[in-house]
């Protein structure tokens, strides 16, 4: 396609092309980057300087006083132990959550598929109405199960409210996956011996890396990401890391430390920044495993 | 008695009924090929053998036990896939291995057992590729391989070659067949294709719309087909149909073909005593090899007619030629020699070899 365009556009004016292309794209994603570059300077640089004005110049005398002050020693509320308590909340909260909303996804989508029973197509349609429903409307039935199962104000209610939320989009992920997945090789397990569950340890799991990868990124993105369900469900040191985040920048004690409140900002980006940047190719690959035939 | 046997087995998939009452059996050892155009219902009762489909009434019986409500799994048969359904994460010998790692067979047993049936296969240097890595009929040779490894009781393929190439497809025919011959196992083997069918067989069983339409050696299908339906199905070119009409009774009786009473021939041998009446309306069927050149006529048959007629097409195989020519109004092909030159719009003389012809009843489409 673009060798086609190439050969009919004359030499000079390609090049011209290339440059507008190429010059808009630095552009866009300067202007995407910016927020990180500010953050990141902002955080190494002292309050006198900040207090100097420019926002993008880079720090006259790098420090990591702030961070390990965000780490480390910020007063959220009336603690001042700094963030890193929250940050391990986050982590309890989002592997679990993550690990057992992916693998839940992927049983219903194997019987979705392939294990159809009377009724599947009403079923698989109101795990997707699960998507299109709005965090605050079931803010207070939740928080009325969870009192009723008596883990409101834990990790472990998090976990549970995250694991039901994410079914929906776990559960579409996967069902579309195995769609494609020939029936054929379930019949020839079943043939040779594999029960239900065998067939997807040993047979399905094992070909699922890419939808895997997917619905790990998003699933892991959206936890750690979300505000609301955080600041709901817990309190005081059971919360997330995003609602600590809050709570840091909201509550000042005198003078506002710019500095030690983007390094947290920082803290609570790196976890994702980081699953993007491992498994960020797969994403790619994974969404498009399904598009084309191979 | 009969290893495997299928009886009054029908089978619903809503409100169609796909199989219609299937009475089938085979002796143990048997080559049993199901064929018939798609949608017959041979798939259909492969996966009901299989275990695949649940029945809606009938019984299937393997050496003498009632199998209808056992799983897959129980049933001690092995299945090569049309897509061949091979593990995408295994090698070819865990794959080979799955089975008898799914039967609690120790590690070592199983290693030797897949090595007796990649030797068989001549698939032993491909053991530790994926099956992505292999070629069409690697492929192949491993599902057969994965059926062969559990020594079961029946082996059921379904269109095992359609997804090979020409050449490919007459190769790995061959090696069904020797294999077939060599380890003496029982196989019902579904297919489309009627060389398929014929090449492998030792009874076929044609199907058309979930009934069975003939069950036999394929020699009986394809000299005696009971129906229309059966000989225009097996054969190719297909069976030529000639107008005619029975002139005369008794020892006299003669049919006339072509609406013209000039030509007629005696009635072939096939016909059963009593069968044709005078005045009677029949379906002459002969194949293109039964209808020849002069010179490639059988010596050894007993009544040949010669009849001149028009040729309207030829076609060259390169052994022989099929030449079709029209006579009152009908076309039929012929099979001759690849020397006889004949070119369309000469009149040519054709051997009518009545020996070998059948006649059907136009009305109820059976073989009288």
């Amino acid at each position: 396609m673009s060798g086609a365009v190439q050969e009919t556009v004359s030499g000079g004016s390609a090049k011209t092309a290339r440059v507008v292309i190429y010059g808009l794209l630095i552009l866009l994603a300067a202007i995407y980057l910016l927020p990180l570059y500010v953050m990141l300077t902002t955080s190494l640089k002292s309050l006198d300087e900040i207090r100097g004005g420019d926002m993008l110049s880079l720090p006259s005398s790098p420090s990591i006083a702030a961070w390990t002050k965000a780490w480390g020693e910020a007063c959220i509320g009336v603690t001042c132990t700094g963030i890193k308590g929250y940050f391990w909340n986050s982590i309890k909260m989002v592997v679990p959550a993550v690990i057992i909303s992916t693998l839940l996804g992927a049983l219903n989508g194997y019987v979705l598929t392939k294990w159809r029973f009377p009724g599947h197509k009403i079923i698989f349609g109101m795990m997707l109405f699960a998507c299109f429903i709005p965090f605050q409307a079931v803010l207070i039935p939740m928080a009325r199960m969870l009192g009723m199962m008596g883990i409101a104000n834990t990790t472990t209610g998090l976990v549970f409210v995250h694991v039901i939320y994410g079914l929906g989009f776990t559960t579409l992920f996967f069902r579309n996956y195995y769609e494609a997945f020939p029936d054929e090789l379930i019949k020839a397990a079943m043939m040779d011996g594999a029960g239900f569950f065998r067939i997807f340890w040993r047979i399905l799991l094992p070909t699922s890396g890419p939808i895997i990868v997917v619905t790990v990124i998003y699933q892991f993105t959206n936890i750690w990401n979300d505000f609301l369900f955080g600041v709901s469900f817990s309190s005081g040191g059971s919360s997330p890391m995003t609602v600590a985040l809050n709570n840091l920048v909201a509550s000042s004690t005198g003078v506002k430390e710019y500095n030690v409140d983007m390094a947290a900002a920082v803290f609570a980006a790196l976890p994702t920044l980081f699953v993007y940047i491992v498994a960020g190719r797969y994403f790619v690959r994974g969404l498009m495993a399904g598009a084309v035939k191979g | 008695m009969s290893f495997l046997e299928i009886r009054n087995l029908r089978k619903k998939i809503g409100n169609v009924e796909v199989l219609k009452g299937i009475d089938i059996e085979l002796e143990k050892g048997g080559f049993l090929v199901l064929v018939g155009p798609s949608g017959c219902g041979k798939s259909t009762l492969l996966n009901a053998i299989a275990g695949l489909l649940p029945l809606t009434s009938g019984d299937i019986v393997i050496d003498g036990q009632v199998v209808n409500d056992l799983h897959p799994s129980q049933r001690d048969i092995a299945m090569v896939f049309q897509s061949y359904a091979l593990y995408p994460n295994m090698t070819v010998e865990e794959n080979i291995a799955f089975a008898l790692e799914m039967r609690g067979v120790p590690k070592d047993e199983r290693a030797a057992a897949v090595k007796v049936a990649a030797k068989t296969l001549q698939i032993e240097h491909l053991l530790t590729r994926r099956p992505s890595q292999l070629s069409g009929g690697q492929r192949q040779r491993v599902a057969m391989g994965r059926a062969l490894v559990r020594k079961p009781r029946v082996f059921l393929f379904d269109e095992p070659l359609s997804n090979l190439d020409a050449k490919l497809r007459v190769e790995v025919r061959a090696e069904i067949k020797s294999l077939h011959q060599n380890t003496h196992a029982t196989i019902v083997y579904v297919t489309h294709d009627q060389i398929e069918a014929m090449t492998l067989a030792t009874k076929i069983v044609v199907l058309k719309e979930g009934t069975v339409q003939q069950i036999g050696t394929p020699a009986e299908i394809y000299n005696l087909p009971a129906n229309l339906f059966v000989a225009d199905f097996m054969g190719s070119p297909a069976m030529n149909m000639l107008d005619g009409k029975v002139v005369g009774t008794g020892a006299e009786a003669r049919i006339s073909l072509f609406g013209d009473q000039s030509i007629t021939v005696p009635v072939p041998p096939t016909v059963a005593a009593g069968a044709l009446s005078e005045g009677q309306s029949v379906l002459l069927g002969l194949r293109p090899e039964a209808i020849t050149d002069t010179g490639l006529a059988d010596p050894q048959a007993r009544s040949v007619t010669q009849i001149e007629a028009p040729v309207i097409m030829t076609e060259p195989t390169g052994s022989d030629t099929f030449v079709t020519a029209e006579l009152g109004g009908k076309h039929f092909t012929a099979r001759t020699r690849a020397e006889v030159s004949c070119q369309a719009g000469d009149t040519f003389r054709f051997a009518f070899n009545l020996d070998k012809a059948v006649v059907f009843d136009p009305q109820s489409g059976l073989r009288l």
